[in-house]
Order: C-alpha cells, then sequence, then structure tokens
C-alpha cells in the first residue's frame, strides 16, 4: 500500500518536472513566435533603410537605430575587448598572488554593477564634462559593462591550454611571452572569441545605459560625438507610446534586435560546446 | 592547423565589418552637417518633429535632432550645457533661472512657439459621450477623492450620460512634465485643496494614480486600461481616437478644446505679454476660453559661442514664426497671437 | 653575468634602475607590464565607479542620512526624498519573481540532470539558456501587450475572487503593478536557475544515486533525499544570482510596474523599483538635491547587487560538500 503511493509520488512528480521543462523551452519559440507574427510584416527594405517618421506619420523605418546600434558596439568592442583579453591574460599567465585577487574582485564587482548605474556613471563621467550626449558615452558606458566577461572567458580559455603544449615551446627556446603569443593565444583564441560574440550579444540588447548617453536621434548620428539611435532604445520609446503604427514598428524591431542577438548565440554557443567536448574528451 | 585558418578568417571577416562601419558613420559625417540638439517637453512634439523634419527638407545643411523626454529634462539638460536648447510648457521658475545664470553665466531666454491644450482623455467601457468636467471633479478625481466614475460630482454635469459605478484609474505622468505643470498649474487655481496639498510643479507628489512616460506613455495607458482617465496634450487624444470630455472655463461654460477655444484663451494674454514671455493663461477669462490651454516655450541659452549653430537656431526661430505656424494648425495646435510674434522677432536679437 | 631573469644577481642600488630598464627591452617583462596596466585599469574603474557614485550623492547623504531609507515621501516639488517605496518595490518584485521561478527551474534542472536522455537535456538546456539572451526591451514589450492584459483581464480577476481575503490580492485591477513585474521578473530569471542548478545537479556524484537506489528508494525519493540536499549550497547560489539579476533589472519593469512611489500590501497595486525611478526621473531631476538623491538610490542598488552576488559566488563555489539527509 504504502508502495503504490511511493510510486505514484514518484511518477507524479517526475512528470511536473517534465511539464516545467517543457513550459520553460516552449518560451522562447513562443517569444519568437509572437515577434514575428506582429512585426514580420513590417520588416521591409524600406524598414531598413529609412528614417523614422514624425509623430503621428505612418511609415518610416529604423535606419538609423541599426546603424546606431552597429557603431555603438564597435566603440564598445574596442573598449571592453583590450581591456578584458589583457585583463585576462594578466590573470592567467602573469598573476602575482594579492594583485589578481584584488582584481578578480574588481571584476565581480563591476559584473554587478545594475545597467542603470552604468548609465549614471557614463553621464556624470563623459557627458557631463563634455556637455554633448554622444555615441562616444554610450559606447564606453556598453564597453566597461563588457569588460568582466571578457576578463572570465579570455582567463578561462587561456587556463584551459594544455601544460603540455607550453612546456613544449618553452622547451624548444621560445621565451615566455613568445610562448603566449604564438601558442597559447592561438590555442584559445576560437574559445575567446566565441565569449566576446556572446559579451557583445549581450550588451546589444541593453537600454538603460544608453538612455543617459547616447540620447536618440531621429536623423542620422554624424561621426562619434552626435547622440545617436539605438535599436533598443528605439524599441522602448516606441512601445511605450499610443500609436498602434508604433508599437507595430517596436514589434519588427524587437525581432530584428532578437534575430541578431538569437543567431550570434547560437553560432557562439555551438561553436563553444564543440570545443568544450573536445577539452573534456 | 584548421583553427588557425578558422582564426584569421574570422579576424577577416571582423575587420571588414569594422571598416565598413567606420566608413559608413565617417561618410555620414562627411556632409558637413549642423547638427543641433535639444530635449525637453512631449506636449509639442508632433509639432515639433513636423517642424523638424519639414526645416531639414528645406535646409538639409541642418540637422536638429530633439528628443521628448519631458519639460523637466528639457530645462536640466540646458542647464548642463548637455542640449543646444530646451523645451517646456511649464516656464522655467525664478530659482532655476539662477540657477543657469548662475551655472552658465548668462541668461536663459524663453520663446513661445505654439498653443495647445491639456485634455481629460478618458476610457470608460460602454460610454462614448463627450463627458462635462467641472473643476471640482477633476481636483477631486486627481485628488483621490471622487472614485467612482458615478459619483454625483461627475453625474451632476452629464444627466443624459450612462456612467458606470466602475472605478476610475487615475493615470499620470512619471516623468518631469510640462503638461503636468499646466494641468497642476490649473488645479492650483481652481481648487485651494489641490494648491497645499499638491501644489504645482512638473513633478509633484501624486496622490493617486499610476504613472505613464510621456505624453507618449500616458495616452498608451489610458488606451489600454479600462476606467482610466488622465491629461494629455489635445494632439495625442487626437491622433490616437481616444475620447476626451469639456471642461467648465471661468465663465462657467463648458468648452471643448480646439483651435478657437484655445486661441481665445491667449487672447487677453496676448496684450499683456511679459518680455520674458512667461505667462500662464489656464482658466483664462472670457466666455469661449478653454480653460487649460498653455503656451509652450523654447529655452535658447542667450549666448551661443558656436556661430554656425547660433545662425541655425536664429534661422530657425524665424522660420518657426513664420512658415512654421501655418504646419501647426493641422497638428491642432493653435498658431501663435500676431502680437507675440512681433514681439518675439525682436526678442530674437537678444541671442548673442 | 647571464641575461637570464632567473639567474641574474640583483645589483644593489642605482644598479636596480638600469636592471629593471635592460629588463624592460626583453619582451616578457614588456608582457607582463603591458597586461598589469590593463588589469590595474579594471581596478581603477572600480573603484572610480564607486567613488563617482559616492561623490554624486554628498548633498543627499548629508541631508538625509539613515533616514533616506525609512521615509516613504518621494515629493520633487517640496524636496522630499526617501527610498523606502523603491526598495520595497525593489525586494517585493524580486521575491515575487524568485517565488515564482524556483519551484519551477529547480523542478526543470531536476528532470533534465536526472531524467532526461543527455542528448535531449543539451537541446532543452540550449534552448533554455538561449531565453537569457533575450534583451530586456523584448520581455518589456511582451510584459506591456501580452503579460499585462492578461494579468488584468483574467489571473488578477481570479485572484481577487477566490483569495481576495489575502491582503496581497485586494484593491483595483489595472493590470500594471507589482505582480505584473514580479511575473516578467521570473520569466527572466528561469533560465539562470535552471541552467546553473542543472549542472550543479550533474555534478553530484553517481556513487550518491546508486547508494539511495540501491536502499530501495524511488526515483523522486532518491532526488529529493539525496541529491538535491548534496546540491543544496549551488542551488542556493543559483537562486542568488537570479536575485541579483531581478534587483538590477531596469527596462522590463519600468513597463509595467506602474512607476507610483507607494507602498502598498497588494500585489495588484502599481509600484516603483530603484532601477525603474532612476531610469524615469534621472534625465529631469531638476535639482540637485534631487539627482543627488537618485544617484544615492544606486549606490544603494550596487552596494546591494555585490553583496548578492558575492553571496552567490561562495554557494555555488562551496558545493560538493552537502551530505544526504537519511
Amino acid at each position: 500500500m504504502r508502495d503504490s503511493w511511493r510510486k505514484f509520488v514518484n511518477v507524479t512528480m517526475l512528470s511536473v518536472t517534465g511539464l516545467c521543462t517543457l513550459l520553460a523551452a516552449s518560451i522562447l519559440f513562443f517569444i519568437l513566435g509572437y515577434l514575428a507574427w506582429k512585426g514580420g510584416s513590417l520588416i521591409s527594405w524600406d524598414f531598413l533603410t529609412k528614417l523614422p517618421k514624425p509623430v503621428g506619420e505612418t511609415g518610416g523605418g529604423m535606419a538609423n537605430a541599426i546603424l546606431g546600434s552597429a557603431k555603438l558596439l564597435l566603440l564598445a568592442s574596442l573598449v571592453g575587448v583590450p581591456i578584458g583579453f589583457l585583463g585576462g591574460l594578466y590573470l592567467a599567465e602573469f598573476g602575482g598572488k594579492t594583485f589578481s585577487f584584488m582584481v578578480r574582485y574588481a571584476t565581480d564587482l563591476l559584473n554587478g554593477v545594475p545597467s542603470i548605474v552604468m548609465g549614471v556613471f557614463a553621464y556624470t563621467l563623459i557627458v557631463l564634462p563634455m556637455k554633448h550626449f554622444s555615441t562616444f558615452a554610450g559606447g564606453i558606458a556598453l564597453g566597461v559593462m563588457m569588460i568582466p566577461i571578457a576578463v572570465r572567458s579570455s582567463e578561462e580559455f587561456l587556463r584551459t591550454v594544455p601544460k603540455s603544449l607550453r612546456d613544449a615551446s618553452l622547451a624548444l627556446g621560445a621565451s615566455k611571452w613568445k610562448t603566449i603569443a604564438f601558442v597559447v593565444i592561438p590555442a584559445a583564441l576560437p574559445g575567446i572569441m566565441t565569449g566576446i560574440m556572446l559579451d557583445l550579444a549581450r550588451v546589444a540588447g541593453e537600454t538603460a545605459p544608453l538612455l543617459f548617453t547616447a540620447f536618440g536621434n531621429q536623423f542620422w548620428s554624424p561621426g562619434w560625438m552626435q547622440p545617436t539611435a539605438s535599436l533598443p532604445q528605439m524599441i522602448f520609446r516606441y512601445a511605450i507610446s499610443a500609436y498602434d503604427d508604433w508599437h507595430q514598428q517596436a514589434w519588427a524591431a524587437g525581432l530584428v534586435l532578437l534575430m541578431l542577438v538569437l543567431a550570434t548565440n547560437i553560432v557562439a554557443r555551438w561553436v563553444l560546446r564543440k570545443r568544450m567536448r573536445l577539452m573534456r574528451a | 592547423m584548421k583553427s588557425q585558418v578558422r582564426t584569421q578568417n574570422l579576424t577577416r571577416w571582423a575587420a571588414l565589418a569594422a571598416l565598413a562601419v567606420l566608413v559608413g558613420g565617417a561618410a555620414v559625417w562627411a556632409q558637413g552637417n549642423v547638427q543641433l540638439t535639444g530635449a525637453g517637453a512631449t506636449f509639442p512634439n508632433p509639432v515639433y518633429t513636423k517642424w523638424f523634419d519639414a526645416y531639414h527638407q528645406s535646409n538639409p545643411g541642418v540637422q536638429i535632432n530633439y528628443q521628448s523626454q519631458g519639460s523637466g529634462a528639457g530645462i536640466r539638460q540646458v542647464t548642463e550645457g548637455t542640449v543646444d536648447f530646451g523645451a517646456s510648457d511649464g516656464p522655467m521658475t525664478d530659482e532655476q533661472q539662477k540657477a543657469y545664470r548662475d551655472k552658465n553665466g548668462h541668461d536663459i531666454l524663453h520663446f513661445p512657439t505654439v498653443l495647445g491644450a491639456d485634455v481629460p482623455t478618458y476610457n470608460i467601457p460602454g460610454v462614448t459621450a463627450e463627458l462635462n468636467f467641472t473643476p471640482q471633479a477633476l481636483a477631486g478625481i486627481f485628488l483621490g477623492k471622487i472614485t467612482r466614475w458615478n459619483d454625483p460630482a461627475i453625474k451632476s454635469a452629464n444627466p443624459n450620460v450612462n456612467l458606470p459605478a466602475n472605478e476610475i484609474v487615475v493615470v499620470h505622468r512619471s516623468d518631469g512634465s510640462g503638461t503636468t505643470y499646466i494641468w497642476t498649474d490649473y488645479l492650483s487655481k481652481v481648487s485651494d485643496e489641490w494648491r497645499t496639498k499638491v501644489g504645482k510643479g512638473t513633478s509633484v507628489n501624486w496622490p493617486v494614480g499610476l504613472g505613464g512616460k510621456g505624453n507618449e506613455g500616458v495616452s498608451g495607458l489610458v488606451k489600454q486600461t479600462p476606467n482610466a482617465v488622465g491629461y494629455v496634450e489635445l494632439i495625442y487624444a487626437v491622433q490616437n481616437k481616444m475620447s476626451y470630455g469639456k471642461v467648465q472655463n471661468a465663465a462657467g461654460k463648458f468648452i471643448a478644446a480646439s483651435l478657437k477655444t484655445v486661441t481665445s484663451a491667449a487672447a487677453g494674454a496676448a496684450k499683456a505679454m511679459p518680455e520674458d514671455f512667461r505667462v500662464s493663461i489656464t482658466n483664462a477669462p472670457g466666455p469661449d476660453a478653454y480653460p487649460i490651454s498653455s503656451f509652450t516655450w523654447l529655452l535658447v541659452p542667450s549666448r551661443i559661442s558656436n556661430p554656425q549653430k547660433k545662425k541655425a537656431l536664429v534661422d530657425f526661430l524665424n522660420w518657426m514664426v513664420g512658415p512654421g505656424q501655418k504646419l501647426a494648425e493641422p497638428l491642432e495646435y493653435a498658431a501663435l497671437p500676431k502680437e507675440v510674434v512681433a514681439m518675439e522677432k525682436k526678442a530674437f536679437s537678444k541671442i548673442q | 653575468m647571464s641575461t637570464h631573469p632567473i639567474t641574474q644577481k640583483r645589483a644593489p642600488g642605482p644598479g636596480r634602475a638600469r636592471v629593471f630598464l635592460r629588463r624592460l627591452r626583453e619582451g616578457d617583462q614588456v608582457a607582463h607590464l603591458v597586461t598589469f596596466i590593463f588589469a590595474s585599469a579594471i581596478l581603477l574603474l572600480s573603484v572610480l565607479l564607486f567613488y563617482e557614485l559616492y561623490r554624486n550623492s554628498h548633498l543627499s547623504r548629508e541631508r538625509y542620512g539613515w533616514q533616506f531609507f525609512y521615509m516613504s515621501t518621494w515629493d520633487p516639488v517640496f524636496e522630499n526624498f526617501g527610498a523606502l517605496p523603491f526598495v520595497y518595490g525593489t525586494l517585493v518584485t524580486s521575491a515575487l519573481a524568485l517565488l515564482l521561478a524556483v519551484p519551477g527551474g529547480v523542478g526543470a534542472a531536476i528532470f533534465l540532470a536526472e531524467l532526461a536522455p543527455r542528448r535531449v537535456s543539451d537541446v532543452m538546456t540550449f534552448l533554455i539558456e538561449l531565453l537569457a539572451a533575450v534583451p530586456s526591451v523584448v520581455y518589456g514589450l511582451l510584459g506591456i501587450f501580452i503579460l499585462v492584459p492578461l494579468l488584468r483581464t483574467q489571473v488578477q480577476p481570479l485572484l481577487k475572487e477566490h483569495l481576495g481575503f489575502l491582503p496581497f490580492f485586494q484593491g483595483p485591477i489595472y493590470g500594471v503593478g507589482l505582480l505584473a513585474a514580479g511575473a516578467l521578473l521570473a520569466i527572466m530569471v528561469v533560465p539562470f536557475i535552471i541552467s546553473i542548478s542543472r549542472e550543479v545537479l550533474l555534478a553530484v556524484p553517481q556513487r550518491q544515486r546508486e547508494a539511495a537506489l540501491a536502499l530501495g528508494a524511488t526515483r523522486w525519493e532518491m532526488t529529493m533525499k539525496v541529491v538535491l540536499p548534496y546540491a543544496k549550497k549551488g542551488i542556493f547560489g543559483s537562486i542568488f544570482l537570479a536575485l541579483a539579476r531581478a534587483l538590477g533589472e531596469t527596462m522590463a519593469v519600468t513597463m509595467v510596474i506602474g512607476n507610483t512611489p507607494q507602498i502598498n500590501a497588494s500585489l495588484f497595486a502599481p509600484g516603483y523599483s530603484v532601477a525603474a525611478v532612476i531610469a524615469n526621473e534621472f534625465t529631469e531631476a531638476t535639482s540637485d538635491l534631487y539627482i543627488s538623491a537618485l544617484i544615492e538610490l544606486g549606490l544603494v542598488l550596487f552596494l546591494l547587487t555585490i553583496l548578492v552576488n558575492a553571496v552567490a559566488r561562495l554557494l555555488i563555489l562551496a558545493t560538493g560538500q552537502g551530505e544526504a539527509r537519511a
């Protein structure tokens, strides 16, 4: 009697967990499907190449937001990648004990900064002294957000390079830095690059840091020192408005952003998984 | 070996992409544009974006980037100097003007652009009629004292409307707003309790209600929430096909906001316009005046160091009081009275 | 004298500088120096961040002191700023998010770690991890147009009808509010809980499971009484990580929380979170005290997320030291 109860509980609870999993996995498809349904029809050559129309007029596109996001990400990687990669390199190859601890702690700190606080930081540090909202300020904010993950993934992948490889290089007479530059880094590079791609995909969707830095622009933003529109910011503005046309544009932009982010993630993670399996083997 | 080749390819693609973006960014730059940045009121955003778009069409060398973030942001950002001009429907207070002077060493100038109106917009299931609101009803609703749509204070002014007993959902602005300033300025004039308890300002401590961001956010919330009432600039209610009510003016008549009634509210003020253009026309006298009308202003520094920007801005301002005014009417904003335009044109010379 | 760093003797006094310069010419020291500089840049950035936040909030810190944390008025007109409504909103929505996400998340992790065949588990985990990559605004978009109407028309009336005696489910129904924000946050943090918990569960030694099964336990009993307690610390770690994410979330929350600084026991009521108020009011805080108060809120949030992240890290690292309950 007791046994059949236990069996019943067993089967029920295990099915419940299966249900939870199914639910969680299906959310992604639901999101994609809904975005495609709502915004898919609007994605056209016009949408991708035209500028937004004045408030209340239909039509127009988000070309400036797409370019703006691209420029912001470029700037962000110019900041985040060198600092993150070289910082991670230091931790993996050169680190002294206490200093490494401090750097790791600082990295953790930066990782925990809420994105809105990062925006406040960039505003007080860059926008105010420059008296100017700019792509530059937005890029810096996003770049600083990229650093912690770049550090972590660089360090991790550098460490996975087998000691035997390093020893072989040193035995052949190469100095330490040559070993690092020509043996260790190339071996770890695919992993590091995919980590950085994931990092980029993450900051591509960030809106909060851009609110007080890149500011927004309904025209093309020339150069790097002017305010610029960006995809997440446009989505936010259009979504909370009352215009149905703008809502549709928000869905379409959301779809574009999501597809770019997911595509990057799928490629990066798939590559990473293969490498991880190779490492574990 | 294979990973090395793949890395090389990846690097090549990345470099190409970076180059493309750099070139693209630079190319747009090379047009030799004058870029002006402005921030502020959402109240006139429909007409401003129309203006800046139209002005850019006729003057391709000038791009005026205006971001509607609320009048509070306009005042703050122009004071900090992070934008070239601000926009607000609540004129800057004496303290704010002093703060500007202290921070920047010169004055800030107000230039009226158009006239608009705050309307009470609502979304009551089953009610499509145009409701009449008395000042007491509006104050009571926004103070949280009148909680149901069929309250006597509302019913008495609308005897022929079947108002449900539903609870009223108040919607107000969550950001610093000139539209809020106009609304609370009006309520402070018609309700002692409001004046002492809440006061007027671009951001107040609301007794009740949900917060929406910008005129867009408030109209969005009202549109999506049954039994909601909020205050928005007239064009937002019109463009989104939302119901808005008539308000009882100082002369006792229930008036709907329109070009005619807003212009009527400004008539008295036009003749007695102060030099700095800061004037409130809420609860204006006159039988046809719409009581919640207001000017809206561009906030322009009295000294602009960059000569290109100065020329571009002054040229725009001259265009604004001329051809620009014609674009305002189709968007339900009233044009400036002739006397005001004349005064403004003279005042443009104050910009050094 | 050899030039190898190890065998080179240290010259005393002024010779040291010459030695350092000579070492600089060698690539190793250059590499060390360069990477050291970049690593210190990270350190400097974090110090700078903290310093900027601290410095720019001094007006409000001096004015209010500790009062800031238990005053509940937020009045820009009369310049009265209290943090309590925002801290309340942040904590309530995060707690609600965890309440909704943890059972489902841990349950899914159990399924993926214990039951599903490896291939299926990998594929499903992959899909779930992709959810973590969805941008916050997109979640906000779905929140406004799907979740809020759903809550307003179906869920909240149901809750009010059947559970309306509880103070949590009373008051007018708007759709937006604390419940909407909490539910949206739950969806956003569930991938983290699932992903990390699954890793932690997979790391439990097979012997523990075999021991339980050998003693006649069902799979479920084995999971509950042996595997979970063993992995307890790591799972708590994942929960804290999810909490840290929920605390700092800005965009999705500000789109559905109602943006009203008030404290209300009911989950139907609109509220405000620290991140949301900074996002909404920062560019327009018209007085220095106002901005300083907002920055102080930012500082508080920052410290809170640091604390939670630190706890999470400790817990996740300490896995593998759990015990089974008999």
